[in-house]
């Protein structure tokens, strides 16, 4: 029972890592461009949410309904004022000036909340439980956090496979120019599509600063386990991003069971296994990215 | 009145000038040929009306706006839609959703779903399946059903007999026949002469950049035609 309670814990650690990879995800699917600030975008979002918590006095659960519109109005200037300048001059401009926001956002982290470590208090839930019988027994907060997971990957596989957006989402992920041609803004659509990412990572980045603590410095493993969760699931799957995040929460809390230190390990062991057993991800759409 | 003008367009890839000084003008509901050898520039004159090279804004005037040089999303708003060389299908995108992506910005007009799938229904019949499984004529027949879906005041379509079967090419050229009765200005570009000579009303020949022949099909003799073509 014991380690089914672990598999559990993993599983629902998972839902939290598929959060942070979703955005990742859906970034790299539209534009091919790999955002190194992901990581610290979400600690800047956790920041936020303790800024509104500490001012407003709300729960941290309700200023989402604030930190997750900033944060997508934030992303979607971002990429209209800065990013999109970057476009058509090949693959290590993106890369340099996502890099370079990261540094940014860690140092006025640093500079405006100090080295200090933070947490969000969300008052009691974190440490409520839900009983499964038989001895076994779930956070109700790291069930909210798969079940959140859960269904905003739902609802964002529904947005790309059913609306118009989603279908402009494709098609220029498949063929830009002719999108262009097709009516399809390109700019003000990578403006959307970052503004979707940095909403749902402002959210994983609420749930992370409720579970654990985190400072200025936290980003940068975010975006190494988001990394680890799409390359497990495999690129261009939604589904193997909520798989991959599962298989690195669950590989994580396993090797922890094993022995309090190699948590992290394993989870990087699984990952390279993944990459060298089947390097194209558990779940891909066949779709070779060049 | 014209509804399209090119005014002494120029036009270059780097350094390397693809059109010298090229001007044409479509009528409303005219159907215009740009004939030539390959590489004479006819793709760079429709590219450049679409918006999607970088020319003067007085280069390209339709509807009487400066419309130069794009940007081509905010062109087909104004009803200046492309049918790409190569029929450039979204792959991932299976054929309904293909034409709906044509339809993006919602420009009024006769065409719907229905009325493409009514033009083409082969296209109905695999309308789930992804656009690329289709063959080369349904994919052209596709470009032509997502182009329609945009409701075009003038419809530019490059290359349509490129690597089809005759047959099909003769099918696709009825096709097009029918959709400009309707109204629609229409530009053509083909190397294949034969088709769109009778399609059209004004002819355009492009030869190293430059316009070497203008005039009415009827007007213009074969031998003049070859002259223009092939510079001999």
């Amino acid at each position: 029972m014991a380690w089914v309670d672990t598999v559990l814990q993993g599983l629902m650690l998972g839902g939290l890592y598929a959060l942070f990879a979703t955005g990742l995800s859906l970034i790299f699917g539209v534009m091919r461009v790999v955002n190194l600030a992901h990581g610290d975008l979400s600690i800047l979002a956790a920041f936020v949410a303790v800024v509104v918590v500490e001012t407003l006095g709300l729960n941290p659960l309700l200023a989402l309904l604030l930190v997750v519109p900033l944060m997508a109005a934030l992303g979607f200037v971002l990429q209209v004022v800065i990013l999109n300048r970057l476009l058509g001059r090949g693959i290590l401009p993106p890369i340099l000036v996502t890099f370079g926001f990261s540094i940014i956002i860690q140092n006025a982290l640093l500079e405006t909340f100090s080295a200090d470590s933070r947490r969000l208090n969300p008052g009691g839930i974190e440490t409520a439980s839900l009983s499964l019988g038989s001895g076994l027994a779930v956070g109700w907060f790291p069930f909210i956090t798969l079940a959140a997971a859960v269904l905003i990957l739902v609802g964002l596989q529904l947005v790309i496979s059913r609306t118009s957006v989603g279908r402009a989402f494709r098609a220029t992920s498949d063929d830009h120019e002719t999108a262009e041609l097709m009516g399809i803004d390109n700019r003000r659509l990578y403006g959307l599509a970052m503004a979707l990412s940095l909403g749902i990572v402002a959210v994983a980045g609420v749930f992370l600063g409720i579970r654990t603590t985190f400072a200025f410095s936290s980003g940068p493993d975010r975006l190494l386990f988001a990394f680890e969760a799409v390359i497990i699931g495999g690129l261009g799957s939604l589904w193997g991003t909520l798989v991959g995040g599962a298989v690195l929460g669950i590989a994580q809390t396993v090797g922890a069971k094993l022995s309090p230190g190699w948590g992290i390990l394993t989870g990087h062991l699984v990952f390279l296994a993944v990459l060298l057993l089947r390097p194209q991800g558990l779940f891909t759409r066949g779709r070779r990215i060049s | 009145m014209s509804l399209l003008r090119v005014r002494s367009l120029s036009a270059f890839y780097g350094s390397f000038q693809a059109l010298f000084d090229v001007s044409l003008e479509a009528d409303e509901g005219e159907t215009v040929a740009v004939i030539g050898a390959n590489g004479a520039g006819k793709s760079t004159v429709l590219r450049a009306i679409a918006g999607a090279l970088p020319v003067t804004p007085a280069a390209v005037e339709f509807d009487g706006r400066r419309v130069g040089g794009g940007p081509a999303h905010e062109l087909v708003a104004r009803g200046i839609v492309m049918v790409p060389e190569g029929r450039r299908i979204f792959p991932s995108l299976s054929v309904e959703e293909n034409l709906r992506v044509g339809a993006y910005r919602g420009r009024p007009g006769p065409w719907s779903l229905a009325r493409v799938y009514d033009l083409f229904p082969v296209l109905a019949a695999r309308r789930g399946q992804p656009g690329t499984n289709l063959s080369g004529g349904e994919q052209q027949m596709l470009a032509i059903g997502r182009g329609l879906m945009a409701n075009p005041r003038v419809l530019l379509v490059d290359e349509i007999s490129l690597g089809l079967a005759p047959l099909v090419v003769r099918a696709l050229y009825q096709v097009l026949r029918a959709v400009t009765r309707e109204g629609t200005t229409a530009i053509l570009v083909d190397q294949d002469v034969s088709e769109i000579m009778q399609l059209a009303q004004r002819v355009y020949c492009l030869r190293k950049g430059a316009v070497s022949l203008e005039g009415r099909p009827a007007d213009l003799t074969r031998h003049r035609i070859a002259a223009a073509y092939f510079g001999v």
